[in-house]
């Protein structure tokens, strides 16, 4: 019993993980950035949520601070990415090192090293009692559901709409997708502010879970990492089942020992890497 | 019609060797003339330079940007005290151990890595940084998570202890700047630099890419080892959360982006710019980072070069490195 809980408990955390890990995926794969700062904006989105609720409360800060992070990723990208993206293959990777270090120690200068939570009162405690000793709480569940909505969502964004055939377009063919009409730079900041709007909804779903502190967003983006690398480069559903299985070594892991946890899904990822490179779903040749 | 020859270097070079080895023989009788603390000082510039040069050489020229090469700083500066304490070997050829040991992890991992590219191997190499962590964390023989304590100097006057750190952090950063410089010139270096230059042209033309990563990988491991065996000494002491912390990297970016990517005279640069910036803004904690990031940034969109291609304009290379064509203007009448 105790292992099916851990099982069961590590596949709820997985959808959190996708939700870290779909921004950072749909960016790299439109414009082969990998966003280093990606789990400081979740860390970012976190704490202006906390800032937030101290004057009004919760869903305020969460319905300001989403779309502030999309319109901040919208507007570094046609700033200052859109810039480096034509410096080579170094300058995105060095710039978004430089966000992660400036956001943590902006953190670290309005909210200070202590550690802080979002106050979701009752609702963090809540769960439903499935079997005699099997309870899942509301909240993983929650964030569970909201990985696989997010995943879906995208999914159909990318696949159906307008705009998401301009990025695909852009992804595949920047050039030809210019000769068509498309103004990449534009469609570069459309693919950020998503980015960085699914990243705060993991780092909000994140803060209400668990503490944070300013230095939590490298350990956010590990994390989102291995989901991807383990899920299979470019795949949304791969990226989503990366982020399971992530969840359940770690919490396997911490059922044999709690301080095993991070440990052994850093494991699973290392096996993949070893045993299955191409990731559990990697992306189907197109047609 | 004109003739054109291709050279190695201008006159300025011929002058290198001896101004080299003055500064370095200088640099060798400073512990007789200057006070404790300003030894310690430059052990500390020595130790920035060395990752600089070695950062530098693994991204700058090799295309290689990792943000994880504090695991090697990290097994260097634990298999310094693990040699010099718990084997009780020497400590200076512990040193040498240290930086040797490196390459024994860096081979089996690089063809973990290398199965990565561009943006997820800068990752999957922090992600091994961090593994590596949480594995001696778990060793109590080296202090577990609260860290270990070097005690092969206790028996050493304070005064001698660090004038040997200094002259080990000389010799140290002599033999890192001679072997780059030295590999920069041979056939490995011309690769490398056909690589920095492009890739796939490089391939084309007979370059193995592949391989030649791995060797570069290999080579900056015993750089970084060193380094950390270095930091372990002038510390006295390694703690996991310090010495496996990702600050390394940032640093080393920085000073390499500062300075100047995929040059030799850049990152030594960078490292000397570096060090003074952050002597003057230590004291104001989260600021200096945010100061350091900002700066990074502007100088990656708007001067690309660095400091180093703003002064050398591509005209000058103190180390000889690059081949350069020059007409031959008083043959052009035979």
């Amino acid at each position: 019993m105790v292992w099916t809980n851990a099982i069961i408990q590590g596949l709820l955390t997985g959808g959190l993980y996708a939700l870290l890990a779909s921004g950072l995926s749909l960016i790299f794969g439109v414009m082969r950035i990998v966003n280093l700062s990606h789990g400081d904006f979740s860390i970012l989105a976190a704490y202006g949520v906390v800032a937030l609720a101290i004057h009004s409360n919760m869903w305020v800060g969460i319905l300001v601070s989403l779309p502030v992070m999309a319109i901040l990723g919208y507007l570094l990208q046609r700033t200052i990415l859109n810039r480096s993206l034509s410096q080579g293959a170094l300058a995105p990777l060095l710039v978004t090192f430089a966000f992660s270090i400036i956001i943590q120690n902006l953190l670290l200068q309005f909210f200070s090293a202590d550690n802080k939570s979002i106050q979701t009162g009752r609702f963090a405690s809540m769960s439903i009692h499935l079997l005699k000793n099997l309870q899942i709480g509301i909240l993983p569940l929650v964030t569970f559901l909201m990985g696989i909505f997010v995943t879906l969502t995208l999914h159909v964004f990318l696949n159906y709409s307008r705009v998401g055939r301009a990025l695909r377009a852009s992804s595949d063919d920047p050039g030809a997708a210019d000769l068509v009409g498309i103004n990449n730079r534009h469609i570069y900041g459309i693919a950020t502010a998503i980015g960085l709007f699914s990243a705060g909804i993991g780092g909000v779903l994140f803060g209400m879970r668990t503490q944070f502190a300013p230095s939590f967003g490298p350990i956010a983006l590990i994390f989102a990492f291995e989901a991807v690398i383990i899920g299979g480069l470019g795949s949304l559903w791969g990226t989503l089942i990366g982020g399971i299985v992530l969840g359940i070594g770690q919490s396997i892991g911490a059922q044999i020992r709690p301080s095993y946890g991070v440990l052994a899904g850093h494991l699973v990822f290392i096996a993949i890497l070893i045993f299955r490179p191409q990731g559990l779903m990697p992306k189907q040749k197109e047609r | 019609m004109a003739t054109y020859s291709v050279s190695r270097g201008t006159r300025l070079n011929k002058f290198l060797p001896v101004i080299f080895s003055a500064v370095v023989a200088l640099l060798a009788f400073l512990p007789k003339f200057l006070q404790i603390p300003y030894q310690v000082k430059f052990v500390q510039a020595f130790i920035l330079i060395i990752l600089a040069t070695m950062w530098n050489l693994l991204a700058g020229f090799g295309g290689l940007v990792s943000i994880g090469q504090q695991a090697f700083i990290g097994i260097g500066a634990y298999a310094l005290v693990y040699f010099a304490d718990i084997q009780g070997i020497n400590p200076f050829l512990s040193l040498i151990l240290a930086g040797l040991v490196c390459v024994v992890f860096a081979l089996p991992l690089s063809f973990l890595v290398f199965r990565l590219s561009g943006g997820y191997f800068a990752i999957g190499t922090w992600v091994i940084a961090e593994i590596i962590k949480l594995f001696t964390v778990q060793i109590s023989q080296l202090g577990g998570g609260s860290g270990i304590s070097l005690g092969a100097f206790s028996g050493m006057g304070r005064e001698m202890r660090i004038a040997a750190v200094y002259w080990s952090a000389l010799v140290t950063i002599f033999l890192v700047l001679l072997s780059t410089i030295l590999l920069m010139r041979s056939k490995v270096g011309l690769a490398l630099t056909a690589i920095r230059d492009d890739q796939t042209a490089a391939g084309v033309l007979g370059v193995n890419v592949q391989q030649t990563r791995r060797l570069i990988f290999l080579l900056v491991s015993i750089g970084f080892g060193l380094a950390g065996g270095l930091i372990a000494m002038s510390n006295l002491r390694v703690q996991p959360d310090d010495i496996f912390s990702v600050n390394y990297s940032a640093i080393m970016i920085f000073m390499v982006v500062i300075g100047g990517l995929g040059s030799i005279e850049g990152p030594i640069i960078g490292a000397v710019a570096y060090y003074f910036l952050q002597d003057k803004l230590k004291d104001h904690g989260t600021l200096y980072l945010i100061i350091l990031g900002v700066l990074g940034i502007l100088i990656v969109t708007i001067a690309p070069r660095g400091l180093w291609g703003f002064i050398s304009r591509e005209k000058i290379s103190l180390f000889a490195t690059k081949y350069r064509i020059s007409e031959n203007k008083q043959k052009e009448g035979a």
